[in-house]
């Protein structure tokens, strides 16, 4: 009650001086219409940075081979030869928490249709896996190759918009062969738009096909070197690799004359032949990635034989660190602009203390006045400090209107992402009451300690 | 029975290092109901007398008891209530608030009443003294609407509105004319007379003075004399 008629008391006393209140004011509107702005547009670029790392696929993990050392020398990350399809596929159905895993391979060659040419940014061999681990499914026109032309190395292919439009000006492509390193392909599917990816990479530039047709048909070097499996027959788990090189043994050409079993024990191969360059899964959740790490890690070291001690032949690679990192910055970012918005609340702080100070002087007499007709220094206390938190409550409100017009202004005219904040809204309005309270607390102390007769004779 | 009763009260200021007594020991009484006035040359004391008289300011030494309580011994909160709720005051610059309508002017001590008052009784009791000062048709007027006789009607509304036991009126006409301080006196009488609240009238002008039955002349920081008037000349100027 007390309350609510000092507030009474403090409102009439600010509409006394409107201009003087709204100009006081203004410093706080400033700050508080910044603070929501930033906020505003900063939860829209974090926004947007979410969507565009959702389109590389969600929960992504990669799985690259470990690196090969060969006479001291280390040929770097990837170079091994020790992921498999089976390693894939072994992921795929002994680790919980991967819904989705498919191996890839990739290459770089020439495509020709008719008198056109383009090198894509990559051509990728892989499984029709590989669309539902980058949430890429709906095709814009035909449909994905099959495990049948896995199984058969079919010459099928997929291309993005890129090549859609460089090699055919745009038309349909679906039915149409095109040649990679002189290897007739059919285009069965059109892969949808993605856009450029967090790096800047055109992600639509890019050609798939059966991993098996890219391994043994377009990517010659490998499959020189996997024609040496063909015989042998050393380990178990080249077995398997020759059982699936033997789905299609009229590719294997040999170059060069068969060993001997003399010297096949001589030369122990380490490398496993139908290896692929990376495996590509998906966790089927952000929070069992790590389990779906840990797992992996498990399985494959595994079934690559490794000793407890020994280093693993495979690098598994959390996509979302990049998220992290990217979401992160932008944080920092919005966070940075947010301190200078209250450093501006702060400058507008200093401003209503010191209006306050010129108010509290200027009426002196009033607060004598007030004090004789029985007003306690508390009360005088109380009436300025509500002023002052009156004033930033109000600063604060016409700040929130501003900083959402500010925010509309720049999505509608820039095209900027914004997205409305709640916790800004709140707390602005906390920090504009405690700005009041901070700011107005010595203005008001000081009317409070005034004495009633000196009070009442200033002139 | 005695409404004011000082005795031997001192007061001394401190101004650096010299001690300058004002006030060397005064003892005196006031009846309830009465009207006295207060006399003395500026530096005689009798604005710091009546700032003690008011509960404004603490007397160094001595004892002051308004309606047999030893106000002496009251804190500054105290002090305030009493203000508030016994002692009305009237100021020779009126002191109403710039910017505020009468009826608000004469509300504002309502604000700190101690129980706190219901808004409606508040809103009636203001628009009832200010009838009764005759401004009923002005009470939305701001103090700069209105002429020094009716602002100083307004501050006697507003020191009434608390329904207070004594007034305290320093200089009230010295920023009037000849005729709204007459104007202003009687109305002073008539509070005296019909609802026995004490007065008292601090002046430096005899004029004034003899508006009052009873007048206490200060002079140095004493009283010189305190001077009865026949009763039949009330408000009479000599």
């Amino acid at each position: 009650m007390r309350i609510l008629r000092s507030s009474r008391t403090a409102l009439r006393a600010l509409s006394r001086n409107k201009t003087r209140a709204v100009l006081t004011t203004l410093g706080i509107v400033i700050g508080i219409a910044a603070v929501i702005a930033m906020m505003e547009i900063g939860q829209g670029a974090s926004l947007a940075i979410q969507k565009s790392i959702s389109s590389m696929g969600s929960n992504n993990l990669l799985i690259f081979p470990g690196s090969t050392t060969f006479g001291g020398a280390h040929s770097g990350a990837g170079s091994g030869m020790t992921l498999t399809a089976e390693d894939c596929e072994a992921i795929l159905n002994e680790c919980p928490d991967v819904r989705e895993a498919a191996p890839t391979v990739r290459t770089n060659a020439q495509v020709v249709f008719g008198g056109r040419n383009w090198v894509p940014g990559s051509i990728y061999g892989s499984s029709q896996a590989y669309l539902n681990v980058r949430d890429w499914q709906d095709l814009e026109e035909g449909e994905a190759f099959t495990d049948r032309d896995i199984r058969n190395a079919g010459k099928v292919c997929l291309v993005g918009q890129t090549i859609k439009r460089e090699l055919f000006g745009g038309e349909s492509p679906v039915g149409h062969e095109i040649r990679i390193n002189n290897i007739s392909f059919r285009v069965v599917g059109v892969l949808s738009a993605k856009g450029a990816n967090l790096m800047g990479m055109d992600q639509d530039d890019v050609i798939l096909a059966p991993w098996t047709t890219i391994k043994y048909r377009v990517s010659n070097r490998r499959s020189s070197t996997s024609s040496v499996s063909s015989s042998s027959t050393s380990s178990g788990s080249s077995e398997q690799v020759n059982t699936l090189s033997n789905l299609y043994p009229s590719q294997q050409v040999s170059l060069y004359p068969k060993a001997s079993a003399a010297q096949q024990a001589n030369t122990p191969m380490p490398v496993r032949f139908a290896n692929v360059d990376q495996i590509i899964v998906s966790a089927s959740s952000a929070a069992s990635i790590p389990r779906a790490i840990d797992q992996i890690t498990a399985l494959l070291r595994e079934r690559h034989h490794l000793r407890p001690g020994e280093e693993d032949d495979f690098t598994v690679r959390d996509m979302t660190e990049l998220t992290k990192t990217l979401t992160s910055t932008s944080t920092l970012m919005t966070r940075l602009l947010l301190i200078v918005a209250l450093i501006s609340l702060i400058v507008g702080g200093v401003g209503i203390m010191n209006i306050m100070l010129v108010s509290v002087t200027e009426r002196t007499r009033e607060i004598g006045l007030r004090m004789a007709v029985g007003a306690k220094g508390r009360d005088i206390l109380v009436q300025f400090l509500l002023e002052a938190v009156i004033l930033c409550l109000a600063g604060g409100i016409m700040g929130i209107l501003l900083g959402r017009g500010i925010s509309t202004l720049i999505s509608s005219i820039l095209r900027w992402p914004t997205e409305i904040s709640v916790p800004a809204i709140v707390l602005s309005v906390v920090v504009a009451g405690t700005v009041g309270i901070v700011f107005g607390f010595y203005p008001a102390w000081r009317a409070s300690r005034l004495d009633p007769i000196e009070a009442l004779r200033y002139e | 029975m005695d409404i004011i009763s000082l005795k031997d009260i001192h007061k001394v200021y401190h101004l650096g290092e010299i001690d300058v007594p004002v006030l060397k020991g005064i003892t005196m009484t006031i009846a309830k109901g009465e009207m006295v006035s207060l006399m003395g040359a500026s530096g005689s004391g009798k604005s710091t007398l009546m700032n003690i008289l008011g509960c404004l300011d603490h007397p160094s030494s001595g004892q002051y008891f308004l309606e047999d309580l030893d106000v002496t011994k009251l804190s500054a909160e105290e002090h305030a209530e009493i203000r508030n709720s016994k002692i009305g005051f009237i100021f020779q610059n009126f002191n109403l608030l710039p910017r505020t309508s009468a009826l608000e002017n004469v509300m504002m001590p309502m604000e700190y009443h101690h129980g706190g008052l219901p808004a409606s009784e508040c809103r009636q009791r203001a628009e009832a003294l200010l009838e009764r000062v005759g401004l009923k048709d002005r009470m939305h007027h701001h103090p700069s609407q209105l002429s020094g006789g009716q602002q100083q009607r307004v501050a006697i509304a507003r020191a009434l509105v608390n329904r207070p036991s004594i007034l305290f009126a320093d200089e009230p006409t010295g920023n009037l004319d000849s005729h709204t301080s007459r104007e202003t006196l009687e109305m002073f009488q008539e509070l005296n007379v019909h609802d026995g609240i004490t007065i008292m009238i601090v002046t430096h002008d005899a004029e004034v003075a003899h508006y009052a039955r009873h007048i206490i002349h200060v002079r140095d920081g004493l009283i010189v004399d305190g001077v009865y008037r026949s009763e039949d000349s009330p408000g009479v100027s000599p």
